[in-house]
């Protein structure tokens, strides 16, 4: 009896998927060798941040996509497309504009050939369950996003699904709403009212994660690989005050700022290396605000990341990237979840406009090393003056269409306010004079 | 994106050119064919009894119904088309590249001409019955639509939002049961706009239709546009006012009973998640809703509708996914089906070229170049007065909302309403005044055209955004900088959709306009419209297919070179969003 409690529900095994180039040939991989297991009466929560694979993962699970290696079980057997034990949430919630809530939720029913009868009272107690009683000829355009949510739920629910599987919930949900949807579901589970043996959650809320999961899988980015597993054991209903639950929030933010060692020690925090740096399209304005807000009281040049990401209402998405940034650039440093200006970091506080360009366009030129190409390529060249898809090609061999788009957009805008070039957008050159 | 006639190739980055010539081929090998089988029996075909059209005012509201029933049988035929051809060319991706060119072309390619050959080969088919010529007419109508529904189905299933079709998958719904629960919806409003507004283009086409005459043989089909040809081949002028008044009437009870209530109902099916601006509002919807005993009946429909669209329809023994093939495999079949077009392009390009020279010489071919040039100029001489005249007035009815409101209808509605109606009372000012054609009737050409640019710079003024025009007046924007700077670029999108449907539209409209008649007078003005309308009534039919071609040929250089980098400029540089 015990070995069929602890029999796991869900197997992913050994799962890797790669990127599809977009000359369609195989690309670098999204997942690497990703295995997890998922028993009856846990929640657990993929956490990591965007583009880390975990979406692809939970595709992956639902069959909607298959792997390149490996496999998913579900029940002891072989997941090669949808099945009826799995039901999912969207994060965009998905409904079909042009049926009302009854028939948004009847529709899983419906397909599946369930009587007519049968599916509308199905229906209607799964829409009770889930507090829209009232609503159900409403049609979506008139609900707000949490009723919206609320239908998807009400959708999933109907089919009597053993794992629910969520695709970051509440992200598209404003923060008082996302709050109530939270502990509403989370009553439901421990009231044991719905039909679900367990949850797999992806989020990318390292506070949503410690507050719903009972087990919270860490993934690292470029490529997906499980960085931890860590067990939450704090009994439901948890307080986010709570100094235990501070604490398991700070270990989180430690985990994912520390350096991958053990790993190939040349991966940092931004995927590839000189040339082929991927970098986020980040403007001077956030680089600029995020130095100020650190320098400033009660930090005064060092800020532990997860206050950061409170005060200024950031999620891990947002927040990482500037902080990384800071880092490549020499402006301040990352480590044990703390960020904490460099003495030049310092400086750019202090100084006015002018020379804060000034500053920046040095560290831009001695950091990133697509900058210095592009002022190297743009002094040899007599008429001074290159075309940025020139530069796009190049970086193409490295990664991604979109990504190496992205890299130039935003090295062009740095280096147009450290003063290091000037871009015409209609010729897309870039140029060392600047514009008349 | 739903408003506007489609222009779909420009998405598509990798198809190549030569897929048009390819297309282009094709199509007039098939005609040349179609032509060459009813060639022969045309001969034996006398004129059908029981068409004789009476010029009796009370006879007028049954023509008008015979008119209408006919547009209504060719838009479920476009309907069925649509439903078919689109979506084979959405779902495959070889079918897609052969016949999205096709219907690039067929779009491109004026409907007039084609008349001759349809009449020819429909009455080839059922000789001797008027079955013959009702499906010429009929078939005529269904080419001015459908190829614009299928465009805009076509895309609308390519652009499905990820999330639904995931939704659709994740609870295994069949590919009978995801088109219509899923994909037919969201096509829905895309493809009711380019339906109404396809219908409104058609009467323009069911009155150049109805009265047919290849070679000797005339025949008159009941409805407007017959009556209207005897009245003017009778210079009766006031039968020919009693026709533009039925016309009148018939176009308002059309936009009233029909086109406003389907795009009311259609909003029901746009996937914005905010209210849109425009409201559609249609009295009849309103009335209908508040109705008791109606709305029993419509549920009724609308369960059934349900019961249909939820079969599973499920192949048995299907795989969930089924494999795909392997590279080879797939290469093979590559192989196999290009060579196949291949083929089949090289042997109708033959057959035309059989077809048109064994008649015909090179002279006639720079002949035929030179008038379309003439006409080419003509066109562009009265897009460029049209643009003159109506943007200015456009945005100035755009920008006061209210008078907006009531102008916008009133332009639709002069789109919709067939110009060649009037064209007997320029015919008789020309005669009366011995103006000279060539000048004077090119008028007629933008007669029913002009108005898409008005209706559609109307709807670009409408949509600027006040904010922008505020800021132009608190900087004391004003006079010619405030055109060129603030509102031109503006409207720009809108006004290159008005004027490339005019284009088009001005196409169409010369062949009928070059060569007009009033009883036995003849007013002709030199281009290729009036060298396609003589060879009809010559019955020389390689000179209609040689006409025709040539005129697809510089239609489809003149949009490419022309029309398509304007619009590409539009979205790239000026689009508000």
């Amino acid at each position: 009896m015990l070995q069929e409690r602890e029999k796991p529900l869900l197997e992913v095994n050994d799962v890797s998927q790669r990127y599809r180039t977009g000359s369609g040939e195989e690309g670098p991989p999204v997942l690497d060798h990703v295995s997890l297991k998922l028993t009856s009466g846990e929640i657990v929560g993929l956490l990591g941040r965007s583009g880390c694979g975990k979406s692809t993962l939970l595709r992956i699970v639902a069959g909607l996509a298959s792997p390149a290696e490996g496999s998913v079980t579900y029940d002891g057997r072989p997941v090669s497309g949808p099945v009826d034990g799995l039901a999912m949430v969207f994060q965009s919630f998905a409904l079909f504009p042009w049926l009302s809530v009854l028939a948004n939720v009847e529709i899983g029913l419906r397909a599946r050939k369930v009587p007519e009868a049968e599916a509308r009272k199905r229906a209607l107690a799964a829409i009770d369950l889930i507090g829209l009683d009232g609503f159900e000829s409403a049609f979506p355009k008139e609900l707000s996003g949490g009723m919206r949510q609320r239908v998807g739920f009400a959708r999933a629910l109907v089919i009597n699904p053993k794992i629910l599987l969520m695709d970051e919930p509440f992200s598209a949900l404003d923060v008082l709403t996302a709050e109530t949807l939270r502990s509403d579901l989370l009553d439901l589970w421990v009231e044991g009212r719905m039909p679900i043996k367990s949850i797999l959650m992806v989020t990318h809320n390292i506070e949503e994660a410690v507050l719903m999961c009972d087990r919270i899988i860490v993934l690292s980015s470029n490529p997906g690989r499980i960085a931890a597993e860590i067990k939450v054991t704090l009994q439901h209903p948890r307080n986010r005050l709570d100094p235990e639950f501070r604490q398991l929030v700070d270990k989180i933010y430690a985990l994912m700022t520390k350096r991958a060692v053990e790993a190939v020690p040349r991966e940092g925090a931004f995927p590839g290396l000189g040339l082929g740096m991927a970098l986020p399209q980040l403007s001077t304005n956030t680089i600029a605000g995020m130095i100020e807000e650190v320098h400033a009281p009660p930090y005064n040049g060092r800020a532990p990341l997860h206050e950061l990401s409170d005060s200024l209402a950031m999620e891990i998405d947002d927040l990482f990237p500037v902080a990384e940034t800071l880092q490549l650039l020499r402006f301040a440093e990352i480590a044990d979840g703390k960020i904490s200006l460099t003495p030049a970091g310092m400086k750019f506080a202090d100084l006015e406009t002018d020379a804060r360009k000034r500053l920046f366009g040095d560290h831009l030129l001695a950091y990133v090393p697509l900058a210095a190409r592009i002022k190297m390529v743009l002094d040899e060249r007599p008429t001074h003056s290159a075309r940025a898809s020139r530069f796009l090609e190049e970086l193409e061999d490295f990664m991604s269409d979109e990504y190496a788009d992205r890299t130039l957009k935003s090295v062009v805008n740095w280096g147009r306010y450290g003063e290091l070039f000037a871009y015409d957008e209609s010729s897309e050159t870039l140029s060392l004079e600047n514009p008349g | 994106m739903s408003k506007f006639v489609a222009f779909t190739s420009l998405g598509r980055r990798a198809l190549p050119n030569q897929f048009d010539l390819i297309a282009l081929v094709l199509i007039f090998g098939a005609f040349a064919a179609a032509v060459s089988v009813g060639h022969d029996v045309t001969q034996k075909i006398s004129a059908p009894q029981a068409t004789a059209i009476t010029l009796d005012y009370w006879a007028l509201p049954y023509y008008a119904l015979r008119t209408t029933l006919r547009m209504f049988v060719a838009i479920l035929a476009s309907l069925f088309f649509t439903l078919t051809y689109a979506t084979l060319a959405a779902k495959s991706n070889r079918a897609e590249k052969i016949l999205i060119p096709i219907l690039d072309v067929l779009q491109s390619v004026p409907v007039l001409g084609f008349l001759s050959f349809t009449v020819t080969f429909f009455l080839g088919l059922f000789p001797g019955s008027i079955l013959g010529a009702e499906c010429a007419a009929i078939f005529a109508i269904f080419t001015s639509q459908a190829w614009n529904m299928a465009f805009s189905f076509y895309q609308s299933l390519r652009t499905v939002p990820g999330d639904l079709i995931e939704v659709s998958r994740g609870f295994q719904l069949s590919p009978w049961q995801r088109f219509w629960q899923l994909e037919a919806p969201f096509a829905m409003p895309g493809l009711i706009w380019n339906m109404m507004m396809s219908m409104s283009g058609g009467w323009f086409f069911v009155v150049a239709s109805e009265a047919i005459s290849v070679g000797d043989n005339t025949i008159n089909l009941p409805g407007i546009g017959s009556y209207l040809s005897v009245a003017i081949s009778q210079k009766n002028a006031g039968a020919v006012f009693a026709a533009v008044v039925a016309v009148l009437a018939v176009i308002l009870l059309y936009d009233q009973l029909i086109f406003r209530p389907l795009v009311a109902f259609s909003t029901r099916f746009r996937v914005e998640l905010l209210s849109s601006a425009q409201q559609e509002r249609s009295w009849v919807m309103a009335t209908f809703k508040r109705t008791r005993w109606l709305r029993p009946i419509q549920k009724g429909f609308a369960k059934a509708f349900n019961r249909f669209a939820l079969l599973r329809l499920e192949l048995p023994g299907r795989s969930a996914r089924p494999e795909p093939l392997g590279a080879s495999a797939n290469r093979i079949i590559d192989v196999l089906f290009y060579s196949s077009v291949g083929l089949l392009t090289a042997y109708s390009f033959w057959q035309i070229v059989l077809f048109v020279s064994h008649d015909l010489s090179w002279h006639e071919l720079l002949l035929t170049i030179g008038l379309t040039s003439l006409t080419l100029v003509r066109v562009v001489f009265l897009i460029a007065l049209a643009t003159l005249i109506w943007v200015p007035v456009g945005v100035w009815i755009g920008i006061r909302p209210r008078i907006a409101e009531k102008i916008q209808p009133l332009a639709q509605f002069l789109a919709a309403f067939p110009a060649n109606v009037i064209f007997p009372v320029v015919v008789v000012l020309i005669i009366h005044f011995s103006l000279n054609p060539d000048f004077w009737l090119s008028f007629l050409i933008i007669l029913g055209t002009q108005w898409y640019i008005l209706f559609n710079v109307i709807a670009g003024a409408q949509a600027f955004p006040s904010d922008l025009r505020e800021a132009a007046r608190s900087f004391n924007v004003g006079g010619w900088d405030w055109w060129r700077k603030v509102m031109l670029p503006g409207i720009f999108p809108y006004y290159v959709t008005g004027a490339l449907t005019a284009s088009g539209g001005s196409w169409n409209a010369a062949i009928v306009a070059e060569y007009v008649k009033w009883g036995d007078d003849t007013v002709t003005a030199h281009g290729i419209g009036s060298y396609i309308a003589m060879a009809t009534k010559d019955g020389n039919f390689p000179k209609i297919v040689l006409g025709v071609a040539v005129m697809s040929v510089f239609v489809i250089v003149f949009n490419r070179c022309f029309w398509r980098p304007l619009f590409a400029i539009g979205e790239k540089r000026l689009r508000l969003s």
